[in-house]
C-alpha cells in the first residue's frame, strides 16, 4: 500500500507540474505559429499600404490603422460602461446588499456571463440599434457605441465577479475598526474596503477590457464593419470595423498562403501583443500595489 | 484503487476498437452509398437546400449535405478536394483555375440558374427609380445625401454584403465600376460590410437612411425594390424572372455549380436531376431565373 501510495504521488504530482508548464507551452506555439504566418506580411506587402488608411483585401489595400483603431474605441466604449457598472455591483453585493439579495443576484450576473455572444449580437441588431438609431438620431445603428454597449454588458460579469471576491477577501477586521472610528458606511467603502482590495480591482478591470477586446461575434453583427479610421469622439457613433470581426469576417475564404492570409496573421499578432501589452501592465500595478502594502504594514 | 486500472485499460480498448469499427465501417459505406458535399455561394444555398431536400426525398439512397459560406469558399474547398460539388455565385477566377490545376483539379462548370441583384430601399423611402450611375456613385461616395437622387434630406447610409460573398464581388464590378474593367473605384469607406443577407435586410426594414442590395430570391416583400434604368433616359426596370429572362433588368447574372472533372456517377446523376424539369421550377419558386440546361468548360 505504501508503495503505491508513493507511485500515485509520482504521477500526480507529474501530472500537475506538466499541464502547470503546458500554458506556457501553448502560449508559446500560438505566438510561434503567429509570427510565422504573420511575418510573411513585411516582405509581401508594402509597408506603405499596411499602414495606409484603406481596408480593401481583394484589391490589395491592406491598411491596418482602420481596423486598429476601430478595435480600439470600441474597447474603450466598453471599458467605460463595464468599469463603473462592474465595479458598483460588486461594492454593492459585497458590501450593501442583504445576505438573501446577494444570494440572487450574484447567481444572475453568473447567468449573464453565460450567454452566447450570438445572441448578444441578435438583440443588437433588432432592438438596440434600431432605437439607438431613432433615440440618437444617427444616419445608422449599427455603430461603435451599440457595440460598446453590448461588449460592456459582457464584461460586466466578468469584471463583477473578480471585483466582488477581492472586495469579499478584505478581512472584516478592515471595516470594523473603520466602524470602530465613527465611519459611515459609505467612509468605510470608499476609504478602506475598497483601497484595500485594489489590486483585485484592477485585474478584474484588467480581465474585463481583455475580454471585451478579443470578443468577435457581438463586434460583428452590430458595429457596421465600415473600415474607417476612428480618431475622434463622434467616431463612437459612426461605424467601424474591429481586428476580431475581420479575421472572423475574412479569414474562411482566404486562399491558404496568399498576401491576405499572411496580413489577417499580422492582424491576429497585434491583437495577441495588445493583450499581452494589457496583461503586462495589470500585473505590473498589481506588483507595485503589493510592494506598497508590505511596506506599510512591515 | 489499483482494481480500477486494468478496468480503466479494457474501457479504453474497447473505445478505441469501437471508434475504429466505426471508422471502417464509414470508409467502406462512403465508396457504395450515394453521398455528396455540396458547398459554396450564401445566395445559392437556399436553393441547394431545397433541390437536396427533394433529390433525397425521391432517392432515399442519396446523401447531400449542403452548407454555404461564400462562392470564394465553396471554390476553395474544390480546389481542396473536400467538396464534390462547388456552388458560386460568380465564375472562377483564372488564379483559381491555376491552384486547382497545380492540385490535380480540374473544374468544370455549369450554369444551374439565374439570379437578379435587387437594389432595396426602406418602404418609406420615396425614391423608386435609379440609374446604374446614380447607384454607382452611391456606393462610391460621390452622393451622400438622398437628396441628390430626388429623395428626402437623409444621410444615405450604404449596405453592402461582405468582401468574400460573389454578390459583393459582382455588385463592384457590374454596378459600382459600371462593368469597366479599367474603373478602378471602390465602394466608400464608410458603406457598412454586413456579414449576412439577414443583417441587410434586417437594417434596411428599420433605416430609412439605407440603400442596399441583395440576391432577389431573399428580398421580402415588405421592403421596397428600386427600378433600374441602364443609361440616363432609358428605361427604369423592375427585377423580375421575364425582366431577367429578356435581359432587359441590368444586374443580373448566372449562378453556377462547379464540379472536379466531367461529372459522374451520383454527381452527374443529381446533376442532370437539377436540369429536369422539377427543379427548375424549385429555382422558379425561390425567386431565382431557371436556366437553360447547358453545360459549358471554362
Amino acid at each position: 500500500m505504501e508503495k503505491s501510495l508513493n507511485w500515485y504521488e509520482f504521477i500526480i504530482t507529474r501530472s500537475i507540474k506538466a499541464s502547470g508548464y503546458s500554458a506556457i507551452l501553448f502560449v508559446a506555439l500560438i505566438f510561434f505559429f503567429l509570427v510565422r504566418e504573420g511575418v510573411p506580411t513585411f516582405f509581401e506587402a508594402d509597408l506603405a499600404s499596411l499602414f495606409s488608411l484603406r481596408w480593401y483585401p481583394i484589391e490589395e489595400y491592406y491598411g491596418i490603422l482602420p481596423l486598429i483603431t476601430g478595435s480600439l474605441m470600441v474597447t474603450l466604449g466598453a471599458t467605460l460602461v463595464a468599469v463603473p457598472f462592474g465595479i458598483g455591483t460588486a461594492i454593492y453585493i459585497s458590501e450593501i446588499a442583504p445576505r438573501w439579495m446577494r444570494e440572487i443576484l450574484k447567481p444572475l450576473v453568473e447567468l449573464l456571463g453565460g450567454l452566447p455572444s450570438v445572441v448578444l449580437g441578435f438583440l443588437g441588431i433588432l432592438v438596440l440599434s434600431p432605437f439607438l438609431r431613432e433615440f440618437l438620431d444617427l444616419p445608422t445603428g449599427l455603430t461603435a457605441f451599440t457595440g460598446s454597449l453590448l461588449l460592456g454588458g459582457i464584461a460586466v460579469p466578468t469584471v463583477v465577479s473578480v471585483a466582488e471576491d477581492a472586495l469579499d477577501a478584505v478581512p472584516r477586521a478592515y471595516r470594523e475598526g473603520a466602524w470602530a472610528l465613527g465611519a459611515t458606511r459609505w467612509q468605510t467603502i470608499w476609504r478602506v474596503t475598497f483601497p484595500a482590495a485594489r489590486s483585485g480591482v484592477l485585474t478584474a478591470i484588467m480581465l474585463g477590457v481583455g475580454r471585451a477586446i478579443g470578443e468577435t461575434m457581438t463586434v460583428m453583427m452590430v458595429t457596421g464593419n465600415a473600415p474607417v479610421l476612428a480618431l475622434e469622439l463622434g467616431s463612437l457613433f459612426s461605424p467601424v470595423r474591429t481586428m476580431t470581426a475581420t479575421i472572423a469576417a475574412e479569414m474562411g475564404e482566404v486562399a491558404a498562403g496568399s498576401t491576405h492570409y499572411h496580413v489577417l496573421f499580422f492582424i491576429g499578432m497585434v491583437l495577441f501583443l495588445i493583450s499581452l501589452g494589457v496583461n503586462i501592465a495589470a500585473s505590473s500595478v498589481v506588483f507595485r500595489a503589493k510592494k506598497r502594502a508590505e511596506r506599510i504594514l512591515s | 484503487m489499483k482494481r480500477f486500472i486494468p478496468l480503466a485499460i479494457a474501457t479504453c480498448i474497447l473505445v478505441f476498437s469501437t471508434s475504429c469499427g466505426l471508422a471502417s465501417s464509414e470508409t467502406a459505406s462512403d465508396s457504395s452509398a450515394a453521398y455528396i458535399e455540396n458547398k459554396g455561394s450564401d445566395t445559392i444555398v437556399n436553393l441547394a437546400l431545397a433541390w437536396a431536400e427533394r433529390y433525397q426525398g425521391e432517392h432515399p439512397e442519396a446523401r447531400i449535405s449542403v452548407t454555404g459560406g461564400g462562392s470564394g469558399t465553396g471554390i476553395a474547398a474544390l480546389i481542396n478536394g473536400t467538396v464534390d460539388l462547388a456552388n458560386a455565385s460568380r465564375q472562377i477566377k483564372a488564379e483559381e483555375i491555376d491552384q486547382a490545376q497545380a492540385n490535380g483539379v480540374e473544374p468544370v462548370e455549369h450554369i444551374i440558374a439565374r439570379d437578379a441583384i435587387a437594389v432595396i430601399v426602406h418602404p418609406d423611402n420615396p425614391v423608386s427609380e435609379l440609374t446604374l450611375k446614380q447607384i454607382s456613385d452611391i456606393y462610391s461616395g460621390k452622393f451622400s445625401n438622398w437628396t441628390e437622387v430626388g429623395g428626402e434630406d437623409r444621410p444615405i447610409v450604404r449596405l453592402s454584403r461582405e468582401t468574400n460573398s460573389g454578390t459583393h464581388v459582382y455588385f463592384l464590378e457590374t454596378v459600382v465600376r459600371l462593368g469597366s474593367s479599367e474603373d478602378k473605384t471602390l465602394f466608400s469607406t464608410d458603406t457598412l460590410l454586413l456579414p449576412s443577407s439577414e443583417g441587410i435586410i434586417a437594417e434596411v426594414r428599420q433605416n430609412p437612411n439605407a440603400i442596399g442590395y441583395d440576391g432577389l430570391g431573399y428580398v421580402p416583400e415588405d421592403l421596397k425594390t428600386i427600378a433600374i434604368a441602364e443609361e440616363e433616359g432609358g428605361a427604369y426596370v423592375l427585377p423580375s424572372i421575364p425582366t431577367v429572362n429578356d435581359k432587359t433588368y441590368p444586374i443580373a447574372r448566372d449562378l453556377y455549380m462547379y464540379t472536379n472533372g466531367e461529372p459522374a456517377g451520383t454527381v452527374k446523376e443529381y446533376l442532370d436531376w437539377i436540369f429536369g424539369s422539377e427543379a427548375q421550377e424549385i429555382v422558379a419558386e425561390l425567386g431565382f431565373v431557371p436556366a437553360l440546361p447547358t453545360t459549358s468548360s471554362p
